[in-house]
């Protein structure tokens, strides 16, 4: 099964072996008809409407506001309806740095999203701390807080690899399963028990 | 200078001087309060503006240098104090002079651990409340294990510490509250649309009036400072992209002519042109986001949209000759990195042609509107001495009628030969900043169109030595940053990398200037005080 | 022009002629509850992706193109995805009424929609205090959005109710008034004596001055009343985060979401009738031929065409216009068009009184 969005060849994807490792592992569970029809429903609207969340820390955040704006048109993907309210949001850009002060605050808003929720790595400050490594404040990358679905390097990234990024994230959420094993959300389980919410015990 | 000198030493027997680019004067503290309050007062110094007060370790002893500037005779001072206590020390504060002395005193405290007698608010600034050690001390512990990354809530207070001195010269430490006991407080941020980034406020309302705002910082608080003492002086250049980065041009320029006047390099002609160029050109893409920003934040998206598109043309143009479309890292020291794209020329003739249609297009949708008005007029006025008291240069100072701009008062570079106005506003409201803005775009086209069928050939970067070592001693330049005047402390002990490089950032007093606007205002005036002074919190945290 | 009267006489015939009479009517109340709830979603999509559509073009953006052919089922995805995602339940706020508002306010544009005028004789219910009702029923959505506010807990959401009640209550006045100068110009409460009463010129050009100043403030205050910028105080974005609905998610939040747009559908429908007669067509009195050329257009076109045509006055007020504050907003609605509504009243009324309209 190859998985593409709309007028982008197979080809020219990058890291289609994770995907693909994805398809198998779905394939290998097996699922029926009907169950499987729904999943591809399910995973059809959700792939195709993934809201951001009004998130910035630094210069990726201008980078986004790029994004939005007339020439990139990030509404062409349905993606334009930024919610400021976490609830509300499907995924957060973490467009900056984040420093010690900030990582609780990501992290509760992090809690704070409805699911199905993703995070995309925005910039090299939240992979890994960029050029801030040798800092005393800067958190080395925000997987460290919360778990990260695509990452996406550069120092800003430019627009088009914003683009990008959430369409790779958009594939992703398209061989999920909403019935049954969801491939990401068992990460995300693994994650959230190394790293529990405080004063919740389930 | 000299008579300066005079005056002082005789009014303060104990003080002593060393020259430098500006006048240092050193001071014990049991005297400092006193002098500064005759620096302020007297007609003569009226030395009424504080730019900024750099904290320093010196390992023996830790203490501060305060710069100050004379609007009235446009003259410059700095006065050292110091203090060879490392358990506790504590200076004087000269928080009763400068309203902006409350800001810059929590800084040094923040990173220094010197306390300030008298400082009404003794609080760290950036770093939690739970932080262990002083950062910028030469001694600090910098070792993940001491401070780790915590995902638990950050522990907060609602007191704040000051310690008084008595009549008796006993020195007492009081805790104060914040806000009173009943008051209803709202959070607004750090995740919040309107705080242009992650600054939070936590505001106290009643009903829709607001009573107080406690600023928190430090959100973004990278340590840059501290990061550029292990680098060397070339390597600490990129950092001036991720502090105001859109005031990326001209910070390069104020950091690059500081370690320039330090290393004695004299840069071509051609470099300076380009860099003009360049600053102003980032000048007007700084303005169009502004405008598109500030008007999304009242409501009216659509306005971002067309500013963009401005700004995306100039970004084009920047592209073609740095490579980047925020962080240029164009400036180096020298001259520029790489000589102007063959296009340049044709590109900026071709902005230039349609800014001004731009411009009258901005006005007509959204200067005359009525809701514009009513939401813009006579909200947050800030007068001429307050401007100063607060030290709000850039934009949002000229507003309040104080001819502010770095350009003019203390030209560098080539702007001493350029024909251009500044731009003053005595209104001080938020639509006065708003206007200056849109004035100040017209003036860097001008400055545009002076140079660019001007730029003299010649080679874009001087020869520099491959390992740079600055001279032992101490600069401080300041340059018109898109936001106001931008300041540069490089203190060198002789080595490839400075002992000590203090950032000074337009951004801190305008964002700490808030509490004093917006009292008694409305919570949608907040939005509009906080957009019009346009702060960019990297650039207040460094 | 055909009248849908008589397919819903036949209809009933029909079901008559093999159930008994309670089984038919609750019969055709089932039809008509699934018409109207198949309507309804129809047009909040549509509406949903309409506003975006016409937002880019202001912004000289696409908007949606990808999802679908043109984008078309962009806001389809949009409510799938909106229908399955994790409804948030909150600790410390009352669960009950926390799940009531949103119930409420969907509950409100619905029934507004039980006596606006689909086309000829295409109404649920046509009874003689239609407009009346209208009023009414429309005025439950504030409650929902006051208890939304207070019952989640959460400052912004408080403040953001309280500037909605505010806003509402004050608005409803020149809702109500700018109604009522209609109707005395109509003599009628009755929305189908309305759209009658239209049938050889539209009340905007039959009213002339007094009309005109009623649309005028209809639209101001009917853009207030849908929290619409630049009156969209209550969810200000920049302000209060997401406003009353910060703590609503998924389907919840799809309320508020399909609630805002099907008033903003309900408020033009309701200008459609009071200013543009409804379903009538435009009909020029003397111009025979003209009149009958327009009649062969079906009356549900006439009537969406209008509905629609005025929500894009009030999109384009929200893209173009910076938001109000919440006083100058009240300064607004007390200071000018209370009493300007209240001159145009007495207008109204001299007019009717001596019958100097056209």
């Amino acid at each position: 099964m190859e998985v593409t969005t709309k007028s982008m060849p197979y080809e020219a994807w990058k890291d289609n072996e994770y995907i693909e490792k994805l398809v198998n592992e779905l394939r290998e569970n097996g699922t029926n008809v009907v169950v499987g029809n729904l999943d591809k429903l399910i995973n059809w609207g959700r792939s195709n409407s993934i809201w951001p969340l009004t998130f910035a820390t630094s210069c990726c955040g201008i980078e986004f506001v790029s994004l939005g704006a007339a020439r990139f048109d990030m509404a062409r993907f349905g993606w334009e309806v930024a919610r400021a309210s976490p609830r509300q949001a499907d995924f957060i850009m973490v467009a900056g740095t984040i420093v010690h002060r900030m990582a609780p605050v990501l992290r509760r808003l992090y809690d704070q999203l409805a699911e199905p929720k993703y995070v995309i790595a925005c910039g090299a400050c939240a992979v890994s701390g960029g050029p801030f490594r040798k800092s005393y404040h800067v958190v080395m990358g925000c997987d460290k807080i919360i778990p990260v679905d695509v990452y996406l390097p550069g120092c800003p990234p430019r627009p088009e690899a914003m683009i990008y990024s959430i369409m790779q994230l958009s594939r992703k959420i398209k061989v999920e399963r909403f019935f049954g094993g969801v491939n990401r959300k068992q990460k995300q389980e693994e994650f959230l028990k190394e790293h529990p919410i405080p004063g919740v015990e389930d | 200078m000299a008579d300066m000198q005079e005056k002082i030493a005789k009014l303060f027997p104990e003080a002593t001087f060393e020259a430098g680019d500006t006048l240092l004067v050193n001071i014990p503290d049991s005297r400092w309060h006193e002098l500064a309050k005759t620096l302020r007062d007297d007609d003569e110094l009226a030395f009424d503006y504080l730019v900024t007060i750099v904290g320093m370790d010196w390992a023996d002893s830790l203490g501060c240098i305060y710069y100050l500037n004379s609007t009235k005779h446009g003259t410059h001072i700095s006065v050292k104090v110091s203090t060879t206590d490392r358990i506790q020390p504590m200076l004087h504060s000269i928080s009763d002079l400068w309203a902006i002395a409350v800001i810059y005193e929590r800084e040094v405290y923040d990173f220094f651990g010197i306390v300030f007698i008298n400082n009404p608010d003794m609080r760290r600034l950036f770093l939690s409340i739970d932080w262990k050690g002083y950062p910028l001390r030469k001694d600090y512990d910098a070792s993940p294990e001491v401070n780790p990354v915590s995902t638990e809530n950050e522990r907060q207070s609602d007191f704040t510490n000051t310690w008084v001195e008595g009549p008796d010269g006993k020195i007492e430490k009081k805790e104060v509250r914040v806000f009173e006991k009943d008051d209803f407080v709202v959070n607004i941020g750090p995740q919040h649309p309107a705080t242009h980034g992650v600054l939070r406020f936590r505001t106290a309302v009643d009903g829709e009036e607001i009573k107080k705002i406690d600023v928190y910082m430090g959100y973004i608080h990278r340590g840059i400072e501290k990061i550029c003492e292990q680098l060397t002086y070339p390597q600490t250049l990129h950092f001036m992209d991720r502090l105001d980065y859109f005031s990326a041009h001209p910070y390069h320029h104020g950091l690059c002519m500081t370690i320039e006047q330090a290393a004695g390099i004299e840069i071509s002609r051609r470099a300076q042109v380009i860099r003009v160029l360049m600053d102003e050109l980032s000048r007007i893409a700084s303005h169009c986001l502004f405008i598109g920003t500030f008007c999304m934040d009242l409501g009216a998206t659509t306005m971002l949209f067309y500013t963009l598109r401005v700004r995306e043309q100039i970004l084009d143009i920047m592209e073609k000759t740095c490579g980047a479309r925020m962080t240029f890292n164009y400036e180096c020291i020298g001259g520029v990195m790489q000589d102007l794209h063959p296009d340049f020329v044709k590109d900026v003739k071709a902005l230039l042609e349609v800014l001004p249609a731009n411009i009258k297009e901005y006005n007509k949708i959204f200067t005359g509107n009525v809701i514009t008005r009513g939401r813009m007029e006579n909200v947050g006025v800030l007068s001429r001495e307050d401007a100063i008291s607060w030290s709000i240069t850039g934009p949002s100072g000229r507003a309040s009628g104080w001819a502010c701009d770095i350009r003019k008062t203390d030209p560098y570079s080539i702007y001493s030969e350029l024909d251009f106005e500044e731009v003053t506003r005595t209104e001080g409201d938020s639509m006065a900043r708003f206007k200056v803005r849109m004035d100040e775009m017209v003036q860097s086209a001008r400055i545009i169109e002076q140079l660019i069928d001007n730029i003299p050939e010649g080679e874009y970067c001087v020869k520099v030595p491959k390992v740079l070592k600055l001279p032992v001693g101490h600069w401080f330049r300041m340059v018109e940053g898109c936001r106001g005047a931008f300041g540069i402390y490089i203190e060198s002990d002789g080595t490839t990398s400075p002992y000590r490089l203090k950032i000074v950032p337009p951004c801190l007093p305008a964002a700490a200037v808030v509490d004093h606007l917006t009292r008694g205002n409305k919570i949608a005036d907040l939005i509009t005080i906080g957009g019009s002074m346009d702060y960019i919190v990297p650039d207040i945290d460094r | 022009m055909f009248d849908f009267s008589q397919f819903t006489t036949w209809l009933h015939q029909t079901l008559l002629g093999f159930m008994p009479e309670w089984l038919a009517v609750t019969a055709e109340c089932v039809l008509i509850g699934f018409a109207l709830l198949l309507g309804y979603s129809v047009l909040a999509l549509f509406y949903i992706l309409y506003e975006r559509k016409i937002c880019a073009y202001f912004q000289c953006r696409l908007g949606p193109v990808r999802v679908g052919p043109w984008g078309l089922l962009q806001s389809v995805a949009d409510m799938f995805k909106i229908l399955i995602k994790e409804l948030i339940s909150l600790k410390h706020v009352d669960q009950f009424l926390f799940a009531l508002a949103p119930y409420l306010v969907i509950l409100a544009s619905m029934l507004s929609f039980a006596v606006l005028p689909w086309g000829n004789g295409m109404q649920i219910i046509d009874f003689n205090i239609g407009i009346f009702f209208l009023i009414a029923v429309s005025s439950i959505g504030v409650l929902g959005i006051l208890l939304a506010g207070w019952s989640s807990a959460n400052k912004f959401t408080l403040i953001g109710a309280l500037r909605s009640g505010a806003q509402m209550v004050s608005y409803e006045l020149s809702i109500g008034l700018s109604v009522l100068t209609m109707v005395c110009f109509a003599g009628t409460m009755e929305v189908g004596g309305i759209v009658e009463a239209q049938s050889d010129l539209w009340f905007i050009v039959k009213g002339h001055i007094p009309a005109i100043i009623a649309f005028i403030i209809y639209l101001i205050a009917g853009t207030a009343e849908t929290n619409r910028g630049p009156f969209d105080l209550p969810e200000a974005e920049s302000e209060l985060t997401a406003g009353y609905h910060t703590e609503y998610s998924g389907i919840h939040f799809g309320f508020y979401y399909l609630a805002e747009y099907l008033n903003l559908f309900i408020v033009s429908g309701v200008a459609a009738l009071l200013f543009f007669g409804g379903w009538m067509p435009l009909h020029i009195p003397g111009w025979d031929a003209f009149n009958g050329a327009m009649d062969w257009i079906p009356g549900i076109v006439w009537f969406l065409v209008k509905a629609i045509a005025i929500s894009f006055i009030i999109i384009w007020f929200k893209w173009t216009f910076p938001r109000l504050r919440i006083d100058q907003i009240l300064k607004l609605e007390w200071k000018y068009l209370l009493p300007i509504n209240l001159v145009n009243l007495v207008l109204m009324a001299l007019i009717v009184v001596y019958g100097i309209h056209l």
